[in-house]
């Protein structure tokens, strides 16, 4: 009978946001890519108030003599008479500018970029699935739209499109302005599929629960439904897309800027400064390769926090 | 299996249309003008006749009606002459390339074969690859090979092929000497050792091509597989005495390839998009070079008639899928 006295659980109930913490972090690969993508994005945003050079400076007369093409201090290793600086810890390129203060403001612009191309790409995904998953009359047309989107050659256009718009934008919003709105709306506009697909079928199942039943016979309208008891029910494909969809933006904004048709070349970003290496490649390998890891170990990490976060969110796997 | 077939076929023309009114529609809005490297010196009245000759200054759909009959009219019919010497074609106006003014197909057909040997190679290679590796994960799950498979497919699906590309130049050309950085195409295979350059030069494009699918297909072979190896079927085949690799290559394999079969058609335009990366890197003169050197040169017959024929190849290898599908899953052919 004492034991029933003490009817009030004396702890608070698990919320389902714990439970995904506690499953999230037992996840060695989802930490290890979270830790990963943390420290890089806070060097990129923050580093460049430790590291005080600026990436745009170009050294004039004597100086770009003796800056010029410094090799990384690593170098010295084991080439003992390589030209390296103690100021420039990754060397020069061919002139005179830092490459570490280049990296991490190249790293600013692709960082930016895969975000707000990964929003916008996410938002429509998100409201297309939702409508061809919601009515009924919207699903055949939008679909066929979607499959549709699905076997354009998406490169190509990208190329091509990159190309004719990138003037016209230029004049309105500034060189660089301009260039980072095409490219985050053409990669947005070429990406959208897969989350509208997975959207779609999550909505439909979702439909036909009796809890959506018993909020419509309450008079909810369309928009609450959609936003008050669908759109929380869904977040978890949408969450998992959306580090899926940073991966894919910063791998297609680099293909751009490496092919040349990104960013203007004084605006560095990784993908340009991968490609600026390439012709020198024999010589200064490390030019083409730091931008190169940097790429691969940002896209690796967001690839491990999302299939993290699939495993975390999913309440089937969770537990085991 | 052949109305299936002829069905898909009569499907994929709507979807053609749609991609050549797209492609249009964006080229038409080029702020580009053919007449721009025109001197100055030459009159405005000569230089609207030489915008006209090029076949400019009509209504939109007029023209895109022009571009249709040419591409799909005239152009099988010079291939046809080609092949059997009739003269079908004869004073039909092909389309013109602005950047050579010679018909932008010809040039396609001469630089098609080395793209498509390329990408080829690449997909087969990377099938090859995948499907033993995605099994054998299945099969010992959570064993050290799956583990390592796990982490190198995710290493592998994160490096863009421009960086593999370049690091592998690095290391194989650069510092070991072993394979050429730049693959020549006018090499003929004609003996054993002039076999053995052509595959010396091509194994960089191709493995750096098929890492990324190699990557992909693996994870979706072995998840595939895991969902099957525990279905009552299988327990079935296994009490009713079959060996193991019955089992595993026979009954579950080919249920497990529905879903992967799918993945292959869905990754053929990411695999294009990926060879006109990797044709950069390696200097392969193949349609995605092409590409990119014609956008750059504003020559937008060429750019409009190569856009399109990505497209008809990633709708080719589509319907490929789509038969490959109703070959192996016999309740999607009566649909």
């Amino acid at each position: 009978m004492t034991d029933l006295s003490n009817s009030e659980p004396q702890t608070a109930p698990r919320s389902q946001w714990r439970d995904v913490w506690i499953q999230f972090r037992s996840h060695h690969g989802a930490m290890f890519g979270a830790i990963v993508l943390l420290l890089i994005v806070l060097g990129v945003y923050v580093g460049p108030w430790i590291w005080h050079v600026d990436p745009q400076f170009l050294p004039q007369g004597r100086d770009f003599i003796n800056l010029r093409d410094t090799r990384p201090i690593y170098v010295a290793l084991w080439e003992p008479d390589a030209k390296v600086n103690w100021a420039h810890p990754l060397g020069t390129d061919n002139l005179g500018r830092d490459t570490l203060a280049r990296l991490l403001f190249g790293g600013q612009v692709s960082i930016a970029v895969g975000l707000t191309a990964m929003l916008l790409s996410l938002f429509l995904g998100t409201l297309v699935g939702v409508l061809a998953g919601y009515f009924r009359k919207a699903d055949g047309p939008l679909m066929r739209l979607t499959d549709l989107f699905l076997a354009l050659p998406l490169l190509p256009l990208i190329l091509v499109a990159s190309l004719l718009f990138r003037d016209p934008l230029a004049a309105v919003f500034g060189a660089e302005g301009g260039v980072f709105i095409l490219i985050v709306a053409l990669i947005g506009i070429t990406s959208w599929m897969q989350t509208a697909r997975i959207v779609r079928g999550d909505v439909l199942a979702l439909k036909e629960r009796e809890f959506v039943l018993a909020a419509r016979s309450i008079g909810t309208t369309n928009t609450k439904l959609i936003t008050r008891h669908m759109l929380p029910n869904i977040l978890s494909p949408i969450l998992v897309s959306a580090t899926l969809g940073i991966a894919t933006a910063i791998i297609t904004e680099s293909a751009l800027s490496f092919l040349g048709f990104g960013f203007p070349p004084d605006f560095p970003t990784w993908g340009r400064l991968l490609n600026d290496g390439v012709d020198r490649l024999v010589s200064y390998p490390e030019r083409s390769i730091w931008p190169g890891i940097m790429i691969s170990l940002t896209v690796l990490s967001v690839n491990y926090l999302g299939d993290g976060l699939r495993d975390a969110l999913d309440p089937r796997i969770r537990g085991r | 299996m052949l109305t299936f077939t002829i069905r898909r076929l009569i499907l994929s023309v709507p979807t053609l249309l749609f991609i050549s009114l797209v492609i249009f529609l964006l080229l038409e809005l080029a702020p580009g003008d053919p007449m721009a490297q025109v001197p100055l010196t030459v009159p405005p009245e000569v230089k609207e006749k030489m915008r006209e000759a090029l076949g400019l200054g009509e209504p939109m759909h007029i023209r895109f009606w022009k571009w249709l009959v040419q591409f799909f009219w005239i152009e099988p019919q010079v291939l046809i002459d080609y092949m059997f010497g009739t003269t079908f074609s004869e004073g039909d106006l092909r389309v013109i390339s602005w950047q050579t003014r010679s018909p932008v197909m010809d040039i396609v057909i001469q630089r098609i074969p080395q793209t498509l040997w390329v990408v080829g190679t690449a997909y087969v290679v990377a099938i090859i690859i995948a499907m033993p590796i995605g099994i054998y994960s299945a099969y010992r799950q959570y064993s050290w090979f799956d583990q390592a498979g796990t982490f190198v497919s995710m290493v592998g699906f994160s490096i863009p092929p421009f960086f593999s590309g370049v690091l592998v130049i690095v290391i194989f050309s650069v510092q070991l000497g072993w394979f050429p950085s730049i693959y020549d195409t006018t090499h003929e295979v004609t003996d054993w050792a002039s076999f053995k350059v052509q595959l010396q030069q091509m194994i960089m494009p191709v493995m750096v091509l098929a890492l990324q699918i190699t990557a992909q297909l693996s994870r979706f072979m072995r998840a595939s597989m895991l969902d099957n190896l525990n279905q009552d079927y299988v327990r079935t085949a296994r009490a009713k005495g079959l060996g193991e690799r019955t089992v595993v290559l026979t009954h579950v394999l080919r249920n497990s390839m529905i879903p992967v079969v799918t993945v292959i058609a869905l990754g053929v335009p990411s695999i294009f998009g990926g060879a006109i990366i990797t044709e950069q890197v390696f200097k392969v003169n193949g349609i995605g070079q092409l590409l990119i050197g014609s956008i750059e040169a504003n020559d937008l017959p060429m750019v409009q008639t190569l856009t399109f024929v990505f497209a008809v190849l990633i709708v080719m290898f589509n319907l490929i899928a789509d038969v490959l599908y109703g070959i192996l899953d016999p309740r999607i052919r009566y649909d």
